[in-house]
């Protein structure tokens, strides 16, 4: 009908304009591809995320500070006050172990029903689903930044100095962590679609994660021995968050030796008393498998994602 | 003409579960309870959009088409085949599906614009029109959860129509909001015509299909049966819904009626403007039955000049062939060829027998009035 219209305007030509396939199964360059160009979105819904979460509460973000300090507040009140471990400092021992602890359980926790929840969303618009897992992570990596200035400030107020020596670790370290609670916040969100108990059931798994890592106990002075004795350390090593926590602890806690708190005040391993090439070494050859576990989770949401419309 | 849509030989195929076990439980206890039955929703459709079109697909409830637009927009990965596009798509299958109640209307334009594919500075860009063409300047930073639903709508809509894009793909939405906001929409999307863009519009509403589209793509159960042409489209989807009326028919034993066809008493449709026209109906039935019989005219531009008002004219036909006489006492209309569309409906207003361009009246005007319609209109200055 509009043939006769002479103001025809003409816009712009699409014949430079590139192509994009809809099709069975995108390979996993074009998943990548896909991810990266659409980083706008993610960034957006890690802020209206994070928004969600602390509006209507007077303290706001403050919470993603508070919260944390209250867990350390009650894990140094059980492990120091009353069982009365023994170990200087704990506070600070427990803030290096927590920081990646929480960065961890606060993303897969949230990314374990994302999907599910966003159904409306996810059967309505386009955009690579995984995104939604991702901006759970993303945003747990704003607290974890936020929390990692708290512990800055405190290592500040004790008079303590990171050791400056390891520290070009941390990011490598830092990176593997965020790789494997993306890989696990993908998987978790996907499976979750087919078997809703998932959400229950992780809640579980978590607490027994967490006291499979030496976030409140240390490794070196309780369970090393036993586990070398019985040629087991490599079961405890195949949880890979262990190897970033004891980075994090050796980098923020620096001592590997320290004397108990209580008499007669023996000396006690809390580290590992590994160089920085064994600790550089670890958290490469862990980088390298997580970025393998990454793309990993990434073909298993694909698998998983053709028949989410049937079951949502 | 470039293409922009192209679409190749795609099939979609949905799982149902009839005992559904989504408990960790049952699929532990019974790995393979419940049946799982194979449902194809879409089979071996191709076809091709070029920019500058404005496509419709039509077809009821259950036909495929909404399983077809999902595909297009990547919602849903077809089983087998692909589509290629070129150019930017924005999609407005639900309006508002990717808002977030609790943020405000300002945060939500942002992450819908960013879900559409859009960057904040490219959403700083257009932010005033959206919310200009929203018309919710003032509760623009409330929390969605408080908006009404029109305003709610209204807002996604203005977001989805700003972005910009290449290719705009509607479903049904346009049924939504009051009758002045569909008529701001129907502008934006003819002024998105003119701009050279292509739309693609779901719809089981004919009116609109005739209205705004150069071609339309029937689909029933999943096979594409028409691709052409809207009239001749329109005539596929017509009669398809008829034959599934007719086959609920015989098991609520009700009539079989036929439109055979329609004569004049010359033979001639040629009428002169202002002149009347009689014309006859052909009816064929098999039993006796009561209905109501209409008849609408559209131009070749598949705009409605009207329709005959359904409770009004009732009809009795008995068995074997009937006839119904049509009396136009004076045709005011101008210059063009109209259509006749004519039809049997029972007193709920469903359709027994359909006839879609059962007659084309060709008009000739040799008066200085331009448009549809002559008024006749006499002006003088006082």
């Amino acid at each position: 009908m509009s043939d006769a219209s002479p103001a025809k305007v003409k816009r712009r030509s699409l014949e430079d304009a590139p192509v994009r396939v809809v099709s069975a199964r995108a390979n996993l360059p074009t998943r990548l591809r896909n991810l990266w160009s659409r980083h706008e979105l993610l960034t957006s819904l890690i802020f209206s995320d994070i928004r969600i979460k602390y509006k209507n509460s007077t303290l706001g973000i403050f919470w993603s500070m508070l919260s944390p300090a209250l867990t350390l507040g009650i894990y140094d009140l059980v492990f120091s006050v009353i069982t009365k471990n023994g170990y200087p400092n704990f506070a600070l021992y427990l803030f290096a172990g927590l920081i990646v602890w929480n960065m961890f359980m606060g993303a897969v926790n949230m990314a374990t029903g994302v999907i599910v929840d966003r159904a409306g969303l996810v059967k309505k618009v386009s955009f690579p689903r995984e995104i939604l897992a991702l901006a759970n992570v993303g945003a747990s990596v704003v607290y974890f930044t936020i929390q990692l200035g708290v512990l800055c400030l405190f290592l500040l107020a004790l008079g303590r100095a990171p050791a400056w020596g390891f520290l070009w670790i941390l990011p490598i370290s830092f990176v593997a962590l965020y790789l494997l609670t993306a890989s696990v916040a993908i998987v978790m969100s996907a499976v979750t679609v087919y078997l809703r108990d998932m959400r229950h059931l992780m809640e579980v798994l978590l607490q027994l994660w967490f006291w499979l890592s030496p976030v409140v106990y240390s490794y070196q002075n309780t369970i090393a021995q036993r586990l070398h004795d019985h040629g087991l350390t490599w079961m405890y090593f195949i949880n890979p968050i262990t190897p970033i926590i004891l980075t994090f602890q050796r980098i923020f806690y620096v001592k590997t030796t320290v004397f108990s708190t209580n008499p007669p005040h023996p000396a006690i391993n809390i580290l590992p008393t590994w160089s920085m090439s064994s600790f550089a070494f670890m958290n490469l050859t862990l980088l390298g498998i997580m970025i393998v576990l990454f793309l990993l989770s990434l073909t298993i949401f694909g698998r998983l994602e053709g028949n989410f419309e049937s079951e949502l | 003409m470039v293409t922009v849509i192209d679409v190749e030989n795609v099939s979609k195929q949905f799982k149902i579960h009839h005992e559904r076990s989504q408990s960790l439980k049952e699929r532990l206890l019974h790995p393979r309870s419940g049946s799982t039955e194979v449902f194809s929703a879409l089979s071996d459709i191709s076809f091709s959009v070029s920019s500058d079109e404005t496509v419709g697909i039509l077809g009821h409830n259950g036909s495929g088409k909404s399983t077809l637009l999902k595909c297009i927009c990547g919602v849903l990965q077809p089983t087998s085949g692909q589509i290629r596009l070129r150019g930017s798509l924005a999609a407005l299958l639900e309006l508002g599906a990717g808002f977030q109640t609790e943020l405000s209307g300002r945060d939500n334009v942002y992450l819908y614009g960013a879900m559409l594919g859009l960057s904040k500075r490219g959403v700083d860009a257009i932010f005033d029109d959206i919310v200009a063409f929203s018309e919710i300047e003032h509760f623009i930073d409330t929390q969605v959860k408080f908006y009404s639903s029109g305003m709610y709508v209204r807002l996604a809509f203005a977001v989805a129509v700003n972005v910009d894009p290449d290719i705009l793909v509607v479903d049904e939405v346009l049924t939504v909001g009051d009758e002045r906001f569909q008529a701001k929409c129907v502008d934006r999307i003819r002024t998105f015509q003119e701009e050279g863009r292509s739309i693609l519009l779901v719809t089981h509403q004919a009116d609109q299909v005739r209205a705004l589209c150069d071609r339309a793509i029937v689909l029933d159960g999943g096979l594409m049966i028409a691709n052409g042409p809207v009239q001749d489209s329109l005539r596929i989807f017509r009669e398809h819904l008829l034959e599934d009326a007719v086959e609920h028919d015989r098991v609520g034993h009700q009539a079989e009626v036929s439109i055979d066809s329609v004569t004049t008493p010359t033979g001639s449709f040629d009428v002169r403007s202002g002149a009347g026209m009689h014309f006859d109906v052909h009816i064929s039935s098999h039993t006796a039955y009561s209905g109501n019989f209409v008849m609408e005219l559209f131009t070749r531009a598949g705009m409605l000049v009207s329709r005959s008002d359904a409770q009004g004219s009732p009809v009795n036909l008995k068995p074997g062939a009937n006839q119904v006489g049509v009396d136009l006492p004076q045709i005011p209309l101008l210059d063009g060829v109209y259509d006749v569309n004519v039809g049997i409906v029972d007193y709920h207003g469903t359709v027994i027998a359909w006839k879609e361009q059962a007659a084309s009246i060709q008009v000739t005007y040799n008066g200085r009035e331009g448009g549809l319609v002559e008024l006749g209109a006499s002006i003088r200055q006082l």
